[in-house]
């Protein structure tokens, strides 16, 4: 695929006129899908797909054209000429772009993590075997994922990984179930039956009578994957030059007001220690590491090759979008172990679903308990409890209702396969808090 | 695009395909341009060709798909290989005997209907939205505004070896506007049918007069910049007005989702989760009071989910859902409807050639009532109007919910009052439409619809469609923000 991928930067290179130059971002995937539900197969599958982004300038004119390609030289070399040509002819209707930011520093990369994967059925036999006797539901994902960054100045960017990511969930009845995953780049079978076994001893948990327990205010631990839920929500816009220039962002307070958060919160956008590409789709390099909140301050924010040069100011390599890709928050000082001593009596969420803002300039947030949320008296789980709403604020959350962040963190690779397989994580602690607000 | 697709794909598909007990292929050609200006500033031009087939073989019980790009024959064989091998390996440990259901077969052609206004240029395009934008600044607080405007055309061609053929050709197009306001710590945003594309339908240039789009610049900054100025939402428990911009929304996540046939047989429970509606409900289940009546419609042309067969083939024709408040049948296809033994809809659809086909909500409609908005709010001791959803969130058997509104405004003693911001309800689905004391009639009735919405693993983000008249609640958790 990496040599398929300068072939048709050569390709284009050829293809430029005077006074026109290019950027190609390739977004491609080779992907085995296995649906669980059950525990038998739903729905099997593979999904092979290549995906070209072209820009074509003429000064500070640009158009920009997706298409689908099969991925052969031979054949594609045509579709490129045609997409040149209908750039071509768009962009003479169009107007030169004030906000136009270009890479032109050269600054080639290569990430290749070539594959260990087995073949996928092995995986689908220790799914299946593992599975006899319980309820399981999920998807399993796997095989190569490429993403690549070439333009006319020479620099090329490639990133090839291949990976699996098993993620499934065992169900006692109804709603009551517990989540896991499983993600890598080597399947290895006692890791495997390790977490399944981990899975199933919860389920035990699940078995008990379920609780109910009135709106209000609880001690609540957030374990990693429900605190991801939470933080996720600040690439709705939150941690977003372009938002906070317009008003938009959930975190304009901290930065008008020096509103702050527990000093305990550092998050940073940590390419470095993340799983995706370390460029972006403008040809920019992205830093090891952008600081976003220091010690509850906030630090910095993402910023975009567009939003930079409409105001003036540098771009650390975001995406178009200004969302994280890689969060990390840095770990406490709570020892996991003490988690649910700490607790005392309260709520243990293992997971959130569904938040949004319920008055976003005030960073108020809504959202579910899901799976595996448990009710706990004295530090020991007494019962699972149905599900409850919670609305609440993300700068008490974070501020002063945070009782302390878990000393160990987990890495949680994100499962989402909207169009394309993810190549984001996040790296976090579980958090306890005080006072968490449920409503309904 | 296309009007018609490639014969070559039906014989190459037809001298390839394995002999196996069902194998279908399914081509997907679509192309989309958006256009967009923020801030009086065109921003980048995008357009896309995405072309690209699915091949599903049935053999022995299993049932396995292959998706691919490469429309050579080589990229074909490869495909029907790969969806063969799936097959077989997923025979005799797959949910259901996949060889069991007897899938249709059918002959036809459908298309949206001719345009009475084709697209004028896009030039002339560029200029309309700019002349949009250039009247959303009409005070300092606007801070931003946007105009936009997404046209996609899209062909698909069902091919079986047992003689289905059918070729749908659609085309969509999505007109938005937005306006954000900013005073102090305070931002409030108005947009022209949510920010979320609400006003998105099948159509040509009609669409745009139909959503308001021309003038609307000027009309929704006004309208934020009022929102901005306006006091928040009271709290409390009262009568609430939803307008079709919300209306969509309560629809879609309360009524749509539970009555999905996948989700309510456990195939979602690991990712967009399950319902709160189980099998034995069809048929006797009090869903509403009586003025509730739901149709799965996909014969108005107009609206955006609207097709002639669904992506196993099937016809799609219009049927109740839900009459006079009683629950009659679940939204689920063919394979669906095998595993559950009920009667469903043509609605197992996939978001595009690289995803399988799964139940989908496609058009979902509440049926016009009988109650002028003028009645329904002289009606209202006490309530609060909301229009264009802003927020959502519901739990994962689509039960305990919580959404806001763009635009809010106070019912007192019968009279629509003043404007209130951050207008926010919760509830809860299986007795919220319970609650439903009046519905619009054709006056208030509007054609809505999200490109958005996503479930699915592989995931999916597919149109949906959602018309409905204005609908009156009684006794809602009314509250506003902080």
């Amino acid at each position: 695929m990496r040599q398929y991928f300068l072939d048709l930067a050569a390709r284009l290179d050829a293809r430029m006129r005077d006074g026109e130059d290019y950027q190609c971002w390739l977004e491609a995937e080779s992907s085995d899908f296995v649906r669980f539900n059950r525990s038998a197969i739903r729905q099997p599958g593979h999904v092979r797909q290549i995906y070209l982004t072209l820009t074509l300038f003429d000064g500070l004119r640009h158009a920009v054209m997706t298409m689908a390609l099969g991925g052969s030289i031979d054949a594609d070399r045509f579709v490129l000429d045609r997409m040149v040509a209908t750039l071509r002819s768009q962009i003479q209707d169009l107007p030169e772009d004030p906000h136009l930011l270009r890479a032109t520093e050269v600054h080639s990369t290569e990430h290749i993590v070539p594959s260990r994967l087995p073949e996928t059925a092995v995986i689908v036999d220790a799914v299946l075997e593992a599975a006899r006797g319980h309820d399981l539901v999920g998807i399993l994902a796997a095989g190569p994922v490429y993403r690549g960054y070439a333009n006319s100045f020479g620099q090329r960017n490639w990133h090839e990984t291949a990976s699996f990511n098993l993620d499934w969930s065992l169900y006692h009845q109804r709603d009551k179930a517990v989540k896991a995953s499983y993600a890598g780049f080597e399947w290895n079978s006692a890791a495997f039956e390790t977490k399944f076994r981990d899975a199933v001893g919860q389920m035990a948990l699940l078995q008990r009578e379920p609780v109910s327990i009135p709106p209000g205010a609880y001690r609540a631990y957030l374990t990693p994957a429900a605190l991801n839920e939470i933080l996720g929500m600040l690439n709705w816009g939150g941690v977003s030059e372009k938002s906070l220039r317009t008003r938009q962002s959930p975190l304009c307070r901290m930065r008008d007001e020096s509103m702050q958060l527990n000093a305990a919160v550092t998050l940073s956008e940590h390419t470095a220690g993340g799983l995706a590409p370390a460029f972006q789709g403008d040809g920019f390099i992205k830093p090891g590491r952008v600081v976003l909140f220091d010690e509850g301050r906030l630090a910095g924010s993402l910023v975009s090759p567009r939003t930079a040069k409409e105001y003036g100011i540098a771009t650390n390599g975001a995406d178009a979008n200004e969302g994280m890709s890689s969060l990390e928050l840095a770990a406490g000082t709570l020892p996991l172990q003490r988690a649910l001593a700490e607790l005392d009596t309260g709520v243990f969420i293992s997971n959130l679903w569904y938040l949004n803002y319920s008055d976003r300039m005030n960073g108020r947030l809504t959202g579910m308990t899901r799976f595996a949320t448990f009710w706990v008296e004295g530090g020991e789980i007494k019962a699972p409890l149905n599900v409850m709403r919670f609305d609440d604020s993300l700068f008490r959350l974070l501020g002063d209702k945070l009782l302390g962040l878990t000393r160990e963190r987990e890495m949680l690779i994100d499962t989402d396969t909207y169009g394309s397989r993810s190549t984001g994580s996040a790296l976090l602690p579980g958090a306890l808090v005080k006072d968490f607000t449920f409503v309904l | 695009m296309s009007t018609t697709l490639p014969d070559s794909i039906r014989s190459l598909f037809r001298s390839m395909a394995p002999a196996v007990d069902f194998c279908s292929l399914r081509l997907v050609e679509e192309t989309s341009e958006q256009l967009a200006v923020r801030q009086d500033v065109l921003q980048p031009l995008s357009t896309g060709i995405d072309r690209g087939a699915m091949v599903t073989v049935i053999q022995g019980g299993g049932c396995g798909y292959a998706a691919t790009s490469d429309m050579s024959a080589s990229g074909l064989a490869n495909a029907l290989a790969r969806a063969r091998r799936w097959a077989e390996a997923s025979a005799g440990r797959s949910i259901v005997d996949y060889s069991r259901i007897p899938l249709p077969r059918p002959e036809g052609r459908y298309a949206t209907p001719a345009s009475p206004a084709s697209l004028p240029p896009r030039k002339e395009l560029i200029d309309l939205l700019m002349r949009e934008s250039t009247t959303c600044r009409v005070d300092p607080r606007v801070v931003d505004w946007q105009a936009s405007l997404w046209s996609v055309s899209t062909s698909q061609l069902y091919l079986t070896t047992d003689g289905a053929d059918v070729e749908q050709h659609f085309r969509y197009l999505v007109p938005n506007l937005a306006v954000t306001a900013s005073d102090g710590s305070d931002t409030q945003t108005r947009s022209l049918g949510g920010q979320y594309n609400g006003y998105c339908r099948q159509g040509g240039f009609e669409i745009l007069e139909q959503a308001g789009f021309h003038g609307a610049g000027r009309r929704v900054a006004e309208q934020a910049l009022e929102l901005l100025a306006a006091p928040n939402c009271p709290s409390g428990v009262m009568d609430l007005l939803l307008m079709p911009e919300q209306m969509m929304l309560q629809i879609h996540e309360s009524i749509g989702h539970p009555l999905e046939l996948d989700r309510i047989l456990g195939d979602e429970r690991n990712f967009a989760g399950t319902s709160f509606v189980t099998l034995d409900m069809f048929g006797n289940y009090r869903y509403g009071s009586e003025l509730l009546n739901v149709t799965y419609d996909p014969e108005r042309p107009e609206q955006y989910a609207s097709y002639g067969w669904d992506d196993e083939g099937s016809k799609a024709e219009r049927a109740w859902l839900i009459r006079d408040g009683i629950l009659e049948r679940p939204l689920g296809g063919t394979v669906s409807q095998a595993r559950s033994g009920l009667q469903g809809v043509a609605n197992a659809r996939a978001c595009n050639w690289n995803r399988p086909p799964i139940d989908r909500m496609a058009n979902l409609n509440i049926e016009a009532g009988d109650s002028t908005l003028d009645a329904m709010v002289a009606s209202v001791e006490r309530g609060v109007l909301m229009d264009t959803n802003l927020s959502w969130s519901i739990d994962d058997s689509r039960n305990k919910f919580q959404f806001g509104c763009e635009y809010g405004r106070l019912i007192e003693d019968g009279e629509l009052k003043g404007i209130v911001k951050n207008p926010n309800y919760r509830g809860i689905s299986a007795t919220f439409w319970r609650s439903l004391k009046a519905v619009g009639d054709r006056s208030t009735f509007s054609v809505m619809g999200t490109p958005f919405c996503g479930k699915g693993e592989p995931s999916q983000v597919i149109r949906v469609g959602h018309a409905s008249p204005a609908c009156l609640f009684g006794n809602v958790d009314v509250f506003g923000g902080a």
